[in-house]
């Protein structure tokens, strides 16, 4: 076996090549899980008959109107589950619930010879229930301490005293919104008793070996007796980690009770009013300065909004936890969390799992605070990084730390953002009712996951007769192009050309136990297990190459498909050396294992090392922001990113783009709004469809995008010396809503600090912008109004934030204790209270 | 009558066995096409986009993309659909691939990730690859590109490609992997069809003609008229018959709501709704025209709507999408309706008992109310001439591509020597009809277009209408950007010194 960051000559991996299905996509004839019904003879369609209450006792379930219409073939209900009625791993989430806890929840499922009959025969179904008070939003599931799972804290120094020595104090409030993942492809099932008597499910599903799991335990069956397969997804970014179980579940019960082939498919209303989504967050939080900028110590609580079950959110709070400093050192900090459990959807995984909201916490404090303390937020930022030798607060040392100033060093010079910032100033200066911001922000995130189990892979790696390779492996492809980095890693590792590389679609009867293809890690892992199987069969064949060409083993060369040797003009073609091993009798397939070395996580006091390395990026934003409207743009972003050396750069840079467009998308546009008010439709989620819950589209791509790949990154703890990408570019994003803030604030006075809502959409940056002309008005005619102010007439009154659920708290500079004259003009900031409602 | 086909790919199938309430998408993925997928059904992410062959003015045919979800299959009958499946060759056992150019730039350069979006993207970029007016002309060799562009002006500068690919071609296709930027840089890539290309060569002839069509269920009926007194007296005996020309409402409410009108009837290919007359005192838009058409057609020549056309909706909408349809329904936040009442538009309501002509300020009457009479169609839309030479419409949503508006505001305004001589004033999103902001329009007539004007008829505008909370916004911020559009359009529309120095 050879080191695992060590790459041969001439390696596949590293090229550019195409997403290895990319032409069956362009072509539509890539299939995915619900493309397979046309395939199926006699399918049932399944519906579900949905909660019209947040939260209620069903008291009554009558049937029999929706079995009496013609093609409802049977409802599913509790009665008919022969095992556990659960879709969970907490056993919290009931199947078929007899209390329902959220708008939406699903009662029963329809079977119906079509999807219309199905959908008639929920419509007829009778439900009746006894509605009970519901908890919706964050501020009641606090008032009311209604929390469930671990409150677990992260601590180092004394937080108290950190904050104590710092000479300039703030504190504050930031309720931020969560974010729907919006796969294209929704959530889908397709179950049916194979010809062996064994349970076969077809699901949409980044985590096959649960989805069996949870088949079997609801079906009272043992694992050995299902097998799930995921062909691809149309989408997955941590929503079909955990949510595919119970519908694949519903599926299989419905296929076994019939004993024909059952389809569920949630259409895009179904998937957005009944599976999980990005946990929206508030925090409080104290955070102290020193006159350099230098921070001195941090106390925070945030509260993740759980929904009504645990689901992921204690992984998701802890990974806020471990993320809060992201990519800055705070000497004393205090970070404690809670997960509120609220009447909504059960919030779950989502690209970042928790990291985004812990990091967004300090980067809003610090785009914040910076104008008050004097320091360009940039500045600040840069000041503020991690150190070479410097520990995170969980007690993980930052290896490679120096990365972070490299790359804000090497981006400040690709982005030009010494010109770029005068440009900007010189800009702002001639339009009145135009501004940019700038603004930079890095990123620092733990690769791994938390929890240590989890770090273990497998793959299957066939050599047939004819040198063809066929290679599984537990991971799922979801676009993230994890197919097309295995296919790069099995031709690197056995030495052939690509082309004589093929992959089959994950399936649990091929790699058991697996993990979630999850927390960015499916390269790292997999890689880690394709290629120990293909070396073992590769170490076979050099014996019998070393044997044919009279050489010692480890001077056999296999490169290209062609086998060589040091000191020797003899050839051996792949396909000859496989059929002479055949016949040797020398096994030709291998099962291949990896499991991350020199994990150790202890969660009960949130210390130890639970990540095997830190990926670092930092991106430079420009947005343009219309006074009137608060409509923006986004005019440029630059990026450096450290991938580690490359697996396939086509694909590392299609992560880096897309995840920064995906946080851009949460951070500024994506809102979920649910009916907070007391009338009927209460705790329904009111942006339920494509039309009302906006991700981005071509308008909000940067109309500039450049994306560098840091040089000479290699990393020692991964296959090939790469790095995970999946997750990390997300918050790259920061850099657009901190660039938002800097527009805004370029509308008024000069130390103006900008509360802006989150997401940041155009009605939160138009208060933003109000709110710093109101200050440019109240600072009257001192230095500030040689800025001159656009006109605001009289029909709005009071201040705004972004006024509306998800909107930010307020920022209090607080006396230090001293009579420092910094924090005598802190407090003399106009600080406006910023009422959440009207 | 003909047994009811479509040609999908080039190949005649059998479509009798959709119901009326079939959608085109549902159908085709029944015949075991998969390359169209549904990713909304509401006509928002354009995942299930396919290619129709549609009439042009001269008899020849151009490929238009549509969103399959939305329109029945039943109103494709005799009528000619590509799918990603029918432009290039999937590579599979014993075949190799033959990618179609659009197909072979969104490959090679990463324009697929979990390629779920992507046939739908492949099909609105084929469009837009076949559109016989793409030209490579960059435009004005002065304009400025670049940083130095700001504000509304960007639009020219970054959503059209060298080769003529206009980004908007786009706009109703959702991908939430890629980022965008490879599938900009796929489209920008393309060149011209070749000479051999057997769709580009399709163009040449005419578009297949519709013909009547009738499929009765047990669930409902569908019926495509011959002609317009075929319509009349069908819907004189079922008043409540749902009209559809692209169905992109009527779609919606069958796959969201669940409706199921007892009778559909296909009004888009009748000649009566179809006509576009330049007359000396009116221009007169037939109420079944797409949205693409009247935009193609005109050219820029009415400022207000070649400025309303990119905004509304997508061009996977407007494809379908009509005045006809956005006023009949009488959605309170169409955008039409805002930019028509500022042209000051007048509405054809035609029956079999004859025609009359209303103003359109008095043709909504409450919410999707209106004064139109059971039986009664909307013929034709006519905006007088001469056109107010100051005109702006001001969109307030979320997202610049394809978003409903939480504000409308249309302002058409002639000013003499320094006075507001006339204003019209449109309003979608504030009140329970689109309205004519008719207290602000009483504030500036007659006064002199100055500083403190505006501001106080600002002032008034935020008062206008009755905006409600949702979940697009606040009212709070409705009522703000009536009073800041109205500032905006100050800034816009007078003559220099700027608003600082007056103060």
């Amino acid at each position: 076996m050879t080191a695992l960051s060590q790459r041969p000559a001439n390696p596949i991996v590293g090229l550019t090549v195409s997403h290895e299905s990319a032409e069956l996509h362009v072509t539509g004839a890539a299939l995915y899980t619900d493309d397979l019904v046309s395939r199926m003879a006699g399918t049932l369609h399944a519906w579900p008959v949905q909660s019209p209450h947040a939260h209620a006792l069903v008291t009554g379930l009558r049937t029999d109107p929706a079995l009496g219409l013609p093609g409802v073939v049977r409802v599913l209900t509790a009665a008919d589950v022969p095992g556990v009625n659960d879709a969970g791993v907490k056993h919290d989430e009931p199947l078929f619930p007899d209390e329902v806890r959220y708008f939406g929840h699903a009662v029963c499922w329809v079977l119906g010879e079509s999807l219309e009959a199905a959908r008639l025969g929920a419509e007829a179904v009778e439900v009746d229930y006894e509605p009970l008070p519901s908890i919706i939003t964050l501020t009641e599931a606090i008032e009311a301490e209604s929390f469930q799972g671990a409150q677990p804290t992260v601590s180092r120094g004394d937080a108290g005293a950190g904050l104590a020595r710092a000479t300039h104090r703030f504190s504050g409030e930031f309720e931020f919104g969560g974010q729907e993942h919006f796969y294209l492809e929704t959530h889908a099932a397709l179950a049916h008793v194979d010809e062996g008597g064994q349970v076969f499910a077809q699901s949409s599903t980044q985590h096959p070996s649960e989805t069996q799991e949870i088949i079997a335990h609801v079906l009272g069956l043992h694992n050995h007796e299902v097998t799930v397969q995921c062909l691809r997804m149309g989408g997955g970014f941590g929503g079909k980690e955990m949510q595919p179980h119970g519908l694949a579940a519903i599926a299989s019960l419905g296929a076994v009770l019939t004993g024909r082939p059952v389809r569920l498919r949630l259409n895009r209303t179904q998937d957005l009013t009944m599976t999980g989504k990005r946990h929206p967050f508030h925090a409080v939080w104290e955070v102290g300065f020193d006159d350099d900028g230098m921070i001195q110590g941090l106390r925070a609580t945030l509260t993740a909004d759980g929904g009504w079950s645990l689901d992921l959110s204690e992984p998701v709070l802890a990974r806020a936890l471990c993320h809060i400093d992201n990519a800055y050192y705070v000497p004393d900090i205090e970070a404690h969390g809670r997960i509120a459990k609220t009447n909504k959807t059960s919030q779950t995984a989502f690209r970042g799992f928790g990291g985004p909201q812990g990091m967004l916490v300090l980067e809003d404090i610090l785009g914040r605070v910076a104008p008050a303390l004097g320091i360009d937020p940039t500045e600040l930022r840069r000041r503020n990084l991690y150190q070479r030798g410097q520990v995170t607060p969980c007690g993980m040392p930052v290896r490679h730390a120096e990365r972070l100033t490299q790359i804000t060093d090497e981006l400040s010079e690709r982005g030009e953002l010494e010109r770029r910032r005068r440009e900007v100033e010189a800009f702002n200066a001639e339009h009145e009712h135009v501004k940019r911001g700038l603004a930079m922000t890095p990123v620092k995130f733990g690769i791994s996951f938390n929890l240590t189990a989890f770090n273990q892979a497998g793959a299957l790696v066939h050599v047939y007769k004819d040198g063809s390779v066929l290679i599984n492996h537990g991971g799922t492809e979801m676009g993230q192009g994890l197919h097309t980095k295995m296919r790069q890693v099995a031709a690197t590792a056995l030495g052939v050309p690509l082309s004589f590389i093929r992959l089959a679609p994950t399936r649990t009867d091929k790699v058991p136990n697996t993990s979630a293809t999850a927390a960015s890690s499916g390269a790292d892992l997999n890689g880690g297990a394709v290629k120990n199987a293909c070396e073992q069969i590769r170490e076979r064949l050099e014996e019998v190459a070393a044997r044919t060409l009279s050489l010692h083993p480890s001077d056999v060369r296999i490169s290209g498909g062609v086998v060589t040797g040091l000191g020797t003009q003899d050839t051996i073609a792949w396909a000859d050396l496989v059929r002479a091993a055949y016949f040797q009798r020398i096994q030709l397939f291998a099962a291949g294992y990896y499991r991350t070395e020199g994990l150790h996580w202890d969660a009960s006091r949130m210390q130890g090392e639970p990540f095997k390395y830190f990926a670092y990026g930092a991106a430079i934003s420009e947005v343009e922001v219309d006074g009137f409207t608060g409509a923006y743009r986004f005019l440029r972003t630059d990026i450096v990113h450290d991938v580690g050396d490359s697996l396939s750069p086509l694909v590392d840079l299609g992560q880096i783009e897309g995840g920064f467009v995906q946080g851009a998308g949460w951070l500024t546009l994506e809102e979920l709004r649910w009916d907070t008010s007391d009338k009927p439709s209460r705790g329904r989620l009111a942006t339920q469809a494509a039309s009302t819950y906006k991700l981005p589209s071509f308008s909000e791509m940067p109309e500039v995008l450049n994306v560098h790949l840091f040089e000479r990154a290699t990393e020692d703890g991964a296959v090939y010396g790469s790095k995970a990408v999946g997750e990390p570019p997300l918050m790259l994003a920061f850099s657009v809503r901190e660039a938002l803030r800097a527009a805004a604030g370029a509308f008024g006075p000069a130390g103006h600090m900008v509360d802006l809502g989150c997401p940041s959409t155009p009605e939160a940056v138009y208060w933003a912008v109000d709110a710093a002309r109101r200050a440019g008005r109240e600072a009257g005619d001192g230095g500030a109004s040689a800025r001159s102010m656009a006109p605001v007439g009289s029909g709005t009154g009071g201040n705004g934030t972004g006024g509306n659920g998800a909107a930010s708290g307020t920022v209090t500079p607080s006396d230090a204790g001293g009579g420092n004259g910094t924090v005598e003009r802190e407090l003399a900031e106009p600080l406006a209270p910023h009422g959440v409602t009207e | 009558m003909d047994p009811i086909q479509v040609t999908v790919n080039g190949e005649v199938r059998a479509a009798a066995a959709a119901g009326p309430h079939t959608s085109l998408l549902d159908w085709l993925r029944g015949e075991g096409f998969t390359g169209a997928k549904e990713g909304c059904a509401e006509g928002e992410c354009g995942a299930c986009a396919v290619l129709v062959a549609r009439p042009e003015p001269d008899g020849t045919t151009r490929w238009v993309s549509v969103n399959s979800c939305l329109p029945p299959a039943l109103a494709f009958d005799g009528q000619e659909v590509v799918t990603s499946e029918g432009l290039g060759r999937a590579p599979g056992a014993c075949a190799i691939a033959d990618l179609h150019p659009v197909q072979k730039e969104m490959a090679e350069r990463g324009g697929s990730q979990c390629g779920y979006c992507t046939p739908g993207f492949v099909c609105s970029m084929a469009a837009e690859y076949y559109r016989p007016d793409r030209t490579s002309d960059p435009g004005d060799e002065d304009a400025q590109t670049g940083p130095a562009v700001v504000g509304a002006e960007h639009a020219a500068d970054h959503e059209h490609g060298p080769n003529g690919f206009d980004l908007h071609a786009m706009s109703g296709n959702l991908c939430r992997c890629t980022g965008y930027r490879p599938i900009k840089d796929a489209a920008y890539a393309l060149g011209r069809p070749e000479p051999t290309d057997t769709l580009a060569r399709r163009r040449d002839e005419p578009a297949p003609a519709a013909r009547p069509t009738r499929v009765v269920t047990d669930a409902g009926e569908f019926v495509r008229p011959a002609g317009l007194a075929e319509l009349f007296d069908r819907l004189a005996a079922a008043p409540d018959a749902v009209l559809v020309a692209g169905a992109t409402d009527a779609g919606v409410e069958r796959n969201i709501r669940h409706l199921r009108p007892p009778l559909t009837l296909a009004i888009d290919r009748i000649e009566e709704l179809r006509g576009l007359h330049l007359g000396p005192d009116h221009i007169e838009l037939g109420a079944a025209l797409t949205l693409t058409e009247i935009e193609t057609r005109l050219a820029g020549s009415v400022p207000l709507l070649a400025d309303l056309f990119p905004q509304f909706a997508s061009r996977l909408i407007r494809n379908g999408a009509t005045l006809g349809g956005n006023l009949g329904t009488g959605s309170p936040i169409g955008d039409a309706p805002p930019v028509l009442l500022a042209l000051d538009a007048t509405v054809l309501l035609a029956s079999a008992a004859g025609e009359r002509e209303v103003p359109l300020a008095a043709y909504f009457t409450g919410y999707r109310e209106s004064v139109r009479s059971p039986g009664e169609i909307i013929r034709a839309v006519r905006i007088p001439l001469p056109l107010a030479p100051r005109t702006a419409f001001y969109k307030i949503a979320k997202r610049r591509f394809d978003d409903i508006s939480s504000v409308a505001v249309a302002v058409a305004a002639t000013l003499d020597g320094g006075s507001v001589a006339r204003v019209r004033i449109g309003l979608g999103g504030v009140a329970a009809t689109p309205i004519r902001a008719r207290a602000t329009e009483d504030a500036l007539i007659g006064r002199p277009w100055t500083v403190d004007v505006a501001r106080e008829a600002a002032a008034v505008m935020a008062a206008e209408g009755t905006p409600l909370d949702d979940h697009r916004a606040s009212a709070r911020y409705r009522a703000a950007m009536l009073e800041q559009t109205l500032l905006k359009f100050y800034e816009e529309n007078h003559d220099a010194p700027a608003l600082e120095v007056t103060r």
